[in-house]
């Protein structure tokens, strides 16, 4: 178990070692990366599209994302039932259709509205993970799945029968159950990207000039070692730079210039970002951590684990379902029974593939994730076109990947579990 | 008295209870409604002949200790596999049937040797990475079926490339072909002697191999590893012996299921199967640990009794029929799942 | 004040209606060092488990006695109404988060945090912690102890002792701790690693925190404690201070027990014939770990392997049979056993019953007559019959095989079918037995054969081998806890301590022999 001295000497080696060790850690993200780009060249896809789709889509699909980190930190894995927190935002939209709250103000209703349902959601799901520690992924699962049968019923069985329900836009012409899909145009569609938008060269300059002008302000407080100020030279002089290409931007003629971004949005998923920032700094988030790292060990210092990890679903399945409102206005037309089923294992596999594990899971991972996830999904049936004169393919192949993705990585979890009980058998007859 | 009561409902369990109930009170509706009984009993029997061997492919699973096969879908597709080379051949009939089957034999050893070896590298989350390892694979051969060599005109789309959606079995002479065979009517209700025979044969030769030497040893294996090893039995060899049986029955089931079913459904068709085959074998009275011919028999029964008859009683309340039955199905299905994760969980607690 | 910081009084407590407590007294001054020895299942640990209100003695049924602190009468109902009263307890497995710093180890669930806008609105949880004061006091609480680590390292990677004092700085940082539990802390620790524990328990005293040190070390009690308390089969044999007491009266207060020879036998064993020849035998079996074991043992010959849990006498029988990895050489009959392969090892004439009987000895939901067939059904191909290409297990023999075994061992159960589960720990034991017996083998290793076993079922356990010893003629090879068991029917006993063999004695060997091999005095001096 000793380190041996002669290879710590060699600093070729330690190098080598390290390289190694990144390429194996993150060799999902380095795969991804490649097959990316891979599939980009292929699918000689027209950039300007390109960026305009992966914009629109991190900006709706990042908030759920995010909402898969506290329960990862809380040792509760993957949490697959935040599809829970999808249905819970359905129905609520559904229901502030129907009373014709339009635009912004119906979003905060939605937000009013679903904020105590998926607290009361979580803390159901929260109680049952409690009866199957250590199988919480698959029950997520399964819950998941079980919850759809519940919605499927109260939406297609009983709304408009024994839950009265008078429009005829949003009910079936038989009077009871909602139509398969809900268009929200009018309604609740763009009700929080539309609130404020900006061109996106306008945009980066706005987050170069602050990401600039924040990097200064620590630079002149601080006097840290040479190396870090170096960093932030650096850091600074990035910033700058996106500020410059931005305005290059603006005069050029390139599409890209025109995409809107709709800042609203974006301002909420930077708020959730600083608050998980925050948050695992505060007492209950070190608590997750202790809770997370051993159950028996946090129960023996006197924390509450079962209501530590009550929270932790409570807090996801409310993100999750805020996440979905996100989704569902930037969408404007979507399916009533079929919207949340694909939402938990996306969400899963793009966190993954930005090179979350069931045990680490970070911010930068989950935005990460949300790029090379979407990036793959935009160029995939164009890349299957090319190379196989048939753009299924490519549908199929990401669908594959997603699946693959989520598997890949369970199976190195349980792999690297056992590796790791074998090593420590290893250890003590090295000693 | 009483608590021998007790016991029999601590055992068979609040939600077996429950179902059973439910589907005692959809047959009292039904009668109630004066529906036809004789034709609800016929489809009864089809939908457990067809269905029956599919729940019998999650037994081996169960016993050699791998937990529910949530990957049977890998057996699935060896069997719609083998289903597509016999029609590629242009057999008929029963030799079709049974070309088939044979066909499938090496595609399920070489997969189910394969899945086994996976599944004896992530011991303790074998039930979460069979689901994603079934799905992953649904996923790849939706590709294949999309670039596989099959021609046969009444497979391949008329344009475009790849097989159907939905092949019909008609002009190969192997729809109903077991439901047909040696079937006999009474009082109305038709009795498809040939599909519940095959069923009962499966189920009777499975129980022979239990019986045998290496059914011994996979028995213990899966109930006890550390006992087994002590017992000089190569535990990692049971599974994996286990998980080919799985996958392989799996095939024949999915081959007996079509030739009743008319079709065979690709590309998403296999993707939640296992999930309804496990679901039966739980409300026989399984657990993810242990399993019987007798919870399979059982659990098939009841299962897909409560989803035929279900159906025309939904008819007469229901505004959406089709929809209520697969609600049925889903909600029942994934609530038993539930529970014998809720079950597994309190005895590792203890 | 009192006088006393704590006194328990008249502890009793029962596991199950069997008594593992009668009558304990211990008294504790502050500042004091108050050593408490004794086997194991001599109640040590259940003690500190009343003490410290733990789940498992609420959970079957509560103690007697009384605890008083300061004078005062308490009833500990849980950890951390244990911890509210300053008990503060060093466990034998750390309690501590390997992915936390030394300070977020020290401060686990007593974090110093600050007051931020969020928190204002939201309540105290989401307080920022506060890492400077955190690891201030961090700091403090380990310079206290004289310890060179730093506070902000990763406490995954730290060397074992470096744990043990962060545990006991994280004690030391409470600011209401008045008493320590030590419990066995120098098992995991190097010989430096253990002096410098000492030293610093001797400080922590001088700071007026009383000290329980529970351990079976006893050169390390004759160090640092100022009392010593001996506990044997869950009563006080003798409390004393550290001037009256001599290292081997202590050994034998620990052992001593009257040894009734239970049977008379003729002793069949050849010395010449050696039926088992271990090697330098090493077993990597967690927590019982055998490191280099040699041993012979004589054809007929009932042995006896004693020894402390985690000595590794466990590990033997486990190694020779193929369960755990091993390495080494032994000589079965005079041939070279291949080892890691639990077949071979039957193959050669060797059984095993496993000290995990439910675990690793029978399959609790089966049957009977199938836990009795199916190991050599499995390796010698008997109880089966051919159908066709099928092998078929042949209902009739396992039948009547299982029967007359019933009926030889007195296995009482309704009948062959009836699932092992159902039957009491003593005849769970013999259909073990009646397992092993169907290998016909000529050597069986026995581990903790009547561990869980009622008195009266013991002694039928035990006759049993004796019968087999003596009218089939068969090598017996048994691991026990127990001492007084080896004593009562083996021809030789060997002492494993530290996974090596410390000594080989007569049954009738001085209690200050045993007991000095079994606390590992001869073999750390060098005697």
């Amino acid at each position: 178990m000793k380190d041996n001295p002669k290879l710590n000497r060699d600093p070729g080696h330690a190098v080598k070692k390290k390289v190694t060790s990144f390429l194996t850690n993150n060799m999902v993200t380095i795969m991804f990366v490649v097959l990316s780009l891979l599939a980009f060249q292929v699918s000689g896809m027209n950039s300007n599209l390109y960026i305009t789709d992966i914009v629109s889509r991190i900006s709706r699909n990042s908030f759920t994302v995010l909402a898969l980190i506290i329960p990862v930190i809380a040792g509760m894995g993957l949490n697959f039932s935040i599809i829970v927190g999808a249905m819970a935002a359905q129905a609520v939209i559904i229901y502030v259709t129907h009373w014709g709250v339009p635009g912004f103000a119906g979003i905060m209703l939605c937000v009013a509205l679903v904020t105590p349902l998926s607290i009361l959601l979580g803390y159901l799901t929260g109680h049952l993970f409690n009866r199957v520690k250590g199988q919480e992924m698959i029950t997520g699962l399964i819950f998941g799945y079980f919850a759809m049968g519940i919605y499927t019923f109260i939406f297609l069985q009983l709304v408009g029968g024994v839950l009265p329900m008078d429009n005829e836009v949003l009910v079936l012409s038989s009077g009871v159950g909602i139509r398969t899909t809900i268009d929200l145009y009018g309604g609740l569609r763009y009700g929080l990207d539309d609130l404020f938008r900006l061109p996106l060269p306008v945009m980066l300059i706005i987050a170069g000039l602050i990401a600039a002008g924040y990097q200064l302000f620590i630079f002149m407080r601080s006097d840290r070692l040479k190396a870090q100020r170096f960093n932030m030279i650096i850091g600074i002089a990035g910033s700058l730079l996106v500020v410059v290409l931005a305005i290059v931007l603006m005069n050029s003629n390139s599409l890209i210039r025109l995409i809107s971004i709709p800042v609203a949005t974006w301002l909420a998923i930077i708020a959730l970002c600083f608050f998980l920032f925050f948050f695992t700094k505060t007492k209950l988030g070190q608590d997750m951590r202790s809770v997370g790292q051993d159950r028996h060990i946090a129960a023996v210092s006197g924390i509450n684990v079962d209501r530590v990890r009550v929270i932790a679903i409570i807090m996801s399945t409310v993100l999750a379902s805020w996440g979905h409102i996100i989704f569902l206005q930037n969408m404007g037309a979507w399916s009533t029974y079929g919207s949340h089923m694909q939402i938990g294992f996306y969400a899963i596999a793009a966190i993954l593939i930005g090179g979350a594990t069931v045990t680490r899971a970070t911010i930068g991972q989950a935005l990460l994730g949300v790029f090379l996830f979407h990036t793959l999904f935009i160029v995939a049936p164009a890349a299957g076109r090319e190379l196989f004169g048939d753009a299924q393919i490519g549908e199929y192949f990401r669908v594959f990947v997603a699946f693959g993705v989520i598997g890949v990585t369970l199976a190195m979890h349980a792999w690297k579990t056992k590796l790791q009980s074998n090593q420590g058998i290893r250890a003590i007859k090295d000693e | 008295m009483q608590n021998i009561f007790k016991d029999f409902v601590r055992n068979f369990g609040i939600p077996r209870l429950i179902i059973l109930g439910f589907f005692l009170l959809l047959c009292v509706m039904a009668v109630f409604l004066g529906l036809d009984f004789a034709e609800l009993m016929s489809s009864s029997l089809v939908r457990i002949g067809m269905n029956g061997i599919l729940v019998l492919a999650i037994l081996p699973s169960i016993v050699c200790g791998t937990g529910p096969n949530f990957g049977l879908s890998l057996g699935i597709l060896c069997g719609l596999l083998g289903g597509l080379i016999a029609m590629e051949l242009t057999l008929n009939g029963f030799t079709n049937f049974f070309a088939a089957i044979a066909f499938s034999i090496p595609l399920s050893v070489l997969v189910g040797y394969g899945y086994g070896l996976l599944l004896n590298k992530v011991k303790g989350s074998e039930m979460m990475f069979a689901i994603f390892v079934g799905w992953s694979v649904v996923s790849v051969m939706k590709i294949g079926w999309l670039v596989l060599p099959f021609n046969s005109p009444e497979m391949a789309w008329p344009i475009g490339r790849g097989v159907r959606v939905t092949i019909a079995l008609l002009n190969r002479e192997v729809s109903q072909l077991l439901n047909n065979l040696w079937a006999f009517n009474v009082g109305g209700v038709i009795i498809p002697t040939g599909l519940l025979l095959f069923f009962v044969i499966c189920c009777f030769i499975l129980w022979l191999f239990m019986r045998s030497k290496t059914g011994m040893a996979m028995y213990a294996a899966g109930d006890n590893p550390r006992f087994a090893r002590a017992a000089g039995i190569n535990v990692d060899r049971q599974r994996i012996i286990g998980t080919i049986v799985s996958t392989f029955i799996g095939a024949v089931g999915i081959l007996v299921y079509a030739q009743s079913f008319g079709f065979y459904q690709l590309y998403d068709g296999p993707m939640m199967m296992p999930f309804i085959a496990i679901a039966a074998i739980l409300i026989g009275g399984a657990s993810i640990r242990k399993a019987s011919i007798t919870n399979v028999i059982v659990g098939t029964f009841l299962f897909f009794g409560i989803l035929v008859v279900a159906m025309p009683v939904a008819n007469a309340f229901a505004a959406d029929i089709a929809s209520m039955a697969e609600i049925t199905r889903q909600i029942i299905q994934n609530g038993i799942i539930l529970y014998a994760l809720m079950q597994a969980g309190k005895g590792d607690a203890a | 004040m009192a006088e006393y910081l704590l006194e328990m009084d008249n502890i009793c407590k029962s596991y199950y209606g069997t008594k593992v407590l009668t009558d304990v007294k211990l008294a504790l001054k502050p500042g004091e060092i108050h050593a408490i020895i004794g086997e194991n299942g001599a109640g040590k640990s259940t003690l500190m488990n009343i003490l410290f209100g733990m789940p498992v003695i609420h959970s079957t049924g509560g103690c007697e006695g009384e605890i008083f602190i300061d004078g005062q009468p308490v009833e500990i109902k849980s950890p951390l109404q244990a911890m509210d009263l300053g008990i503060g307890m060093v466990h034998q497995e750390f309690m501590l988060l390997p992915n936390y710093t030394v300070t977020e180890n020290i401060k686990l669930n007593r974090e110093t945090r600050k007051e931020n806008l969020v928190s204002r609105l939201f309540g105290k949880n989401l307080e920022t912690l506060d890492y400077k004061s955190m690891n201030a006091d961090a700091r403090k609480a380990l310079d206290s102890l004289d310890i060179g680590i730093e506070e902000y390292t990763r406490v995954a990677g730290l060397p074992v002792g470096y744990m043990q004092f962060t545990e006991i700085a994280r004690e030391i940082d409470k600011s209401n701790t008045r008493m320590m539990v030590f419990d066995e802390p120098t098992a995991v620790l190097t010989e430096s690693e253990a002096s410098n524990l000492l030293d610093a328990m001797r400080k922590i005293a001088e700071r007026g925190i009383a000290i329980l040190f529970i351990t079976h070390r006893l050169d390390e009690v004759m160090e640092v404690a100022d009392y010593i308390t001996v506990l044997r089969d869950g009563r006080l044999v003798g409390t004393m201070r550290k001037e009256d007491a001599t290292i081997y009266g202590l050994a034998e207060l620990m052992v001593g027990r009257k040894v009734e020879k239970l049977f008379n036998r003729k002793s069949r064993v050849n010395f010449e014939d050696v039926a088992v020849r271990i090697k330098n035998l090493t077993v990597n079996m967690p927590g019982e770990r055998v490191r280099g074991l040699t041993l012979d043992v004589y054809r007929g010959e009932i042995f006896g392997i004693g020894g402390l849990a985690g000595q590794g006498k466990i590990g033997v029988a486990n190694g020779v049979m193929g369960l755990y990895p091993s390495q080494g050489s032994v000589v079965i009959n005079n041939d070279d056993l291949t080892l890691n392969d639990p077949r071979e090892s039957m193959k050669r004439g060797m059984a095993f019953l496993s000290e995990d009987r439910r675990g690793v000895g029978l399959l609790l939901d089966s049957s009977v007559e199938l836990n009795i067939v199916i190991t050599t059904m499995q390796n010698k191909g008997l109880f089966m019959k051919k159908l066709g290409p099928l092998t078929q297990i042949d209902g009739s023999k396992v039948r009547e095989h299982s029967q007359k075994l019933i009926k030889d061992l007195d296995i009482r159960c309704t009948g062959p079918t009836q699932p092992v589960k159902r039957l009491s720990g003593g005849n769970q034991q013999k259909v073990c037995i009646a397992r092993a017996l169907t290998l016909k083998p000529d050597i069986l290793f026995v581990s903790e054969p009547t561990r869980g076993i009622d008195i009266g079922a013991k002694q039928r356990v035990l006759e049993t081998l004796l019968r087999l010893n003596e009218e089939m003629g068969m090598t017996i090879i048994i691991t026990s806890s127990e001492l007084a068991e080896l004593r009562s029917i083996c021809d030789r006993i060997a002492i494993v301590s530290g996974g090596k063999v410390a000594g080989i004695l007569q049954p009738d060997a001085s209690d200050v022999d045993f007991g000095l091999l079994m606390a590992g005095q001869i073999d750390r001096k060098g005697a």
